[in-house]
């Protein structure tokens, strides 16, 4: 019996053209350290545009990039939609949650229609795991997926505009230690920076949380597992904070708001335990005094706004390299069905 | 109509024969091995050279569509699939819409059956009104009315009490319990099994524990009330292990495990390919080595299809948000062929837990042709090389995984009642 395969939905091929270049974004999972770091320095040419009186390139010109949120978003979609308007796309934002899916349409016609008005790329965020590459496995080549957040499982730009803030703030990561406190168990952010530092080839990943949140099952994945901040702190370079969703706070996960933040709140005296030079690191948006103190969050370590500025940064330079990838594959697929109807032509004759 | 099969290799695990020999079939039953009595001369001679020739496939558990939405599936599609498959009774599982809760149901489903004339339909009814788990279905009217057993799918009995008692008044009709162990609590929204890999994926999981913990919970009433349960669709090397304890223990309990788990593990949804997503999930490589070593060892005596056609359209989702299930009552000769192959169990061994294990287990006079016995019969060849394809298949559904695979192992001909009612 011949094996099954995976050739349209493999994260392991379906993110990169046959010459091994971005194409789609929609996990950290199957690409490779080269990858990880043009994207970085993509971004390093962007991240000084905010700054510029023209803010704009014209890399994306004449394209249309569809922000598909299936999930609300407001500041990651205002991220996406800043960086593609810087540079120079037309940008559609569709609120899907609200409007197609509520009227029975499924999917697939939602993106049958989409790709219908001639849409170049879809940022996509949506509620199940997996979604994007359904989609990516469904769309025509002429469209690049890029992944916003897919439920727990990944959320790629953010975990790459983190890995940004680490190396220019921390430089090399083969020097250090980076803890990720918090929610671990429902966060698509933390699998997707575990995944992105061990690529990048981090010293030491460790991850704390009381064991409800935090399934031995992460082991695996290349992380160390403490339950205590002391010993998971202790001579961390970058502390990376996770948002702890609200309803979760009650219940059979964790007793009390309070008791979370006594255990695994970041404190003055909890920061303590890590290099005196950390870095403190938070995706946003923040619970002051559940999971972090406000003197922490505003104080001298923390690189929380900053990391907001370079998101604008790292998803520019996804979406250009995507879109490049893209274009690639589409004049590399154009010449081979040239050449098969020459052949075919010289063939006849 | 009297017929000769002659010359195929007749495969009987009951009567334990594995040899050459010529069938001669009368009204409907087996009349003779071998020789041909005197006088008798056949209207029509099948030439089975080449073929194996076993008793028809039984099927544990197989979903027919009927009554429900036409789109997925229907009794006719779904009981000439079964023929193609070597199935000449199914026993259907009773979440239809309507589910097989009522007399009318199960009377509508026979009588349609009946007019078909494809493979045997067998019901399994619903042990609690609307299988909600809360009220005792009527299992005595059920039971008249055709049904060879009940079940509540994987629908929760969350009071123990109510289970207890359906177990209570099943058995006081000697009525048999089909019973698929697993916690809801620890499934929750679980679709994949618990691990790394549905770490990785960010997919909700089924620890191994719910199936234990449905199972034990079942065990000790069997023991309290004396019914007799067959555990369908076991998932884990723990519940193997359990099952095989309780046999020791002397337990009337049978089991099976269904082609899905046999064939293939977890691995396979990475990637979320959605037409792996199957309830109980895709377990780890171990489990699926304990379910081998179980159908080899006799701990489970059948192999289910769990067939659960769908719509192309069911599929077409997101991981956890496409409907669960597998098409698969066309592929699982060929692909417990492909277990044979490598050596896990024997030929005579395959044809068991299709044919007699089944029947035992539900108790059904079939699955036997020794002499007297129906003539449902399959016949097949184990080297016939197909494509798993549209035209190939008759079957509904469109949730075939192994589409545009080769297969090795194909049904040539099945008799129901000494009738040829498919030849390919």
């Amino acid at each position: 019996m011949t094996s099954v395969t995976h050739s349209s939905t493999d994260p392991r091929t379906v993110q990169l053209t046959e010459d091994g270049k971005l194409r789609h974004f929609l996990t950290i999972g199957g690409l490779n350290k080269a990858i990880l770091e043009e994207i970085l320095d993509t971004a390093d040419s962007f991240v000084n545009m905010g700054e510029q009186s023209v803010k704009k390139v014209p890399l994306l010109r004449g394209k249309t990039v569809v922000n598909l949120f299936f999930e609300n978003s407001t500041r990651t979609r205002s991220t996406f939609e800043l960086a593609a308007k810087r540079l120079s796309a037309d940008v559609l934002n569709l609120d899907i949650s609200k409007s197609a899916t509520a009227k029975g349409e499924t999917l697939k016609d939602t993106l049958q229609n989409l790709e219908a008005m001639g849409s170049d790329m879809f940022v996509i965020r949506h509620a199940d795991s997996g979604a994007q590459h359904f989609i990516a496995s469904q769309v025509t080549p002429n469209v690049a997926i890029i992944n916003a957040g897919d439920g727990r499982h990944a959320h790629p730009t953010q975990a790459m505009l983190d890995m940004y803030t680490i190396r220019k703030h921390k430089g090399d990561f083969s020097k250090l230690k980076v803890a990720i406190v918090g929610d671990i168990l429902h966060s698509r952010v933390a699998r997707s920076q575990v995944q992105a530092l061990n690529m990048l080839g981090a010293q030491e990943v460790r991850l704390i949380g009381p064991k409800t949140l935090l399934p031995a099952t992460f082991a695996e994945m290349g992380a160390k597992l403490y339950t205590r901040m002391e010993d998971g702190l202790k001579d961390v370079d970058v502390v990376i904070m996770l948002r702890l969703q609200k309803e979760r706070m009650d219940g059979a996960l964790l007793p009390s708001e309070g008791e979370f933040y006594r255990l695994y709140g970041l404190t003055t005296e909890k920061l303590n335990y890590a290099r005196p030079d950390a870095i403190v690191m938070h995706p946003g948006p923040i619970n002051r005094g559940v999971e972090i103190e406000s003197a922490v969050a505003d104080g001298p370590q923390s690189l929380i706004l900053n990391q907001v500025s370079y998101g604008i940064a790292i998803r520019m330079a996804v979406m250009s390299m995507a879109i490049s990838g893209q274009t690639q594959q589409k004049v590399q697929q154009q010449l081979s069905a040239q050449q098969s109807e020459d052949d075919n032509e010289e063939a006849s004759a | 109509m009297k017929l000769t099969i002659c010359g195929g290799r007749l495969i009987d695990p009951a009567q334990q024969l594995d040899e050459v020999i010529d069938i001669h079939i009368a009204d409907g039953r087996v009349l003779a091995l071998g020789q041909a009595p005197a006088g008798f001369t056949p209207e029509r001679t099948l030439h089975a050279e080449g073929l194996v020739v076993a008793p028809g496939f039984i099927d544990i558990g197989a979903h027919l569509r009927e009554p429900g939405p036409s789109y997925k599936g229907n009794l006719r599609s779904e009981t000439k699939a079964a023929l193609a498959g070597g199935y000449t009774s199914i026993c259907c599982r009773p979440d239809t819409s309507p589910c097989i809760d009522s007399s009318a149901v199960v009377q509508q489903i026979l009588d349609k059956a009946e007019a078909l004339g494809q493979a045997k339909v067998r019901p399994i009814g619903a042990m609690t009104k609307g299988l909600e788990g809360t009220h005792l279905s009527n299992m005595a009217g059920l039971q008249h009315s055709g049904c060879v057993a009940v079940t509540n799918m994987r629908n929760a009995i969350d009071n123990t009490l109510v289970l207890r008692r359906c177990f209570e008044y099943a058995s006081t009709f000697d009525l048999r319990v089909v019973f698929y162990p697993e916690d809801s609590w620890l499934k929750g929204e679980g679709c994949v099994n618990e691990g790394a890999l549905a770490t990785r994926l960010g997919l909700a999981s089924v620890p191994a524990a719910a199936e234990a913990i449905g199972l034990s919970r079942v065990l000790h009433l069997i023991e309290n009330t004396g019914v007799k349960v067959h555990f369908g669709m076991l998932s884990t090397a723990r519940a193997v292990e359990m099952i095989a304890n309780a046999q020791k223990r002397g337990l009337a309990v049978t089991a099976d495990v269904d082609i899905a788990h046999l064939i293939y593990t977890e691995k396979e949804i990475d990637g979320y390919n959605s037409q792996f997503f199957v309830e109980p999930p895709l377990r780890s490589a171990a489990d699926r080595e304990a379910l081998r070593q179980g159908v080899r060892d006799g701990v489970l005596s059948a192999i289910s299809s769990a067939h659960l056609p769908h719509e192309e359209a069911a599929k077409m989702a997101p991981f956890a948000a496409a409907e669960p299930g597998m098409a698969t009552l066309e592929t699982v000769l060929a692909q417990g062929l492909s277990l044979v192959e490598q050596e896990i169990i024997s030929l005579p061994q395959l044809v068991e837990r299709l044919s007699t294990g089944p029947a035992k287990a539900l108790g059904l006079n079939s699955g036997s042709l020794s002499i007297g016995q129906a003539a449902d019969i399959c016949l097949f060849k184990t080297d016939q090389t197909w494509t798993v394809q549209h035209g190939e298949l008759f079957s509904a559904g469109e949730n075939y995984p192994q589409k545009g695979e080769t297969l090795s192992g194909q049904v040539m001909f099945t008799l129901v009642d000494g009738r040829v009612v498919f030849e390919r």
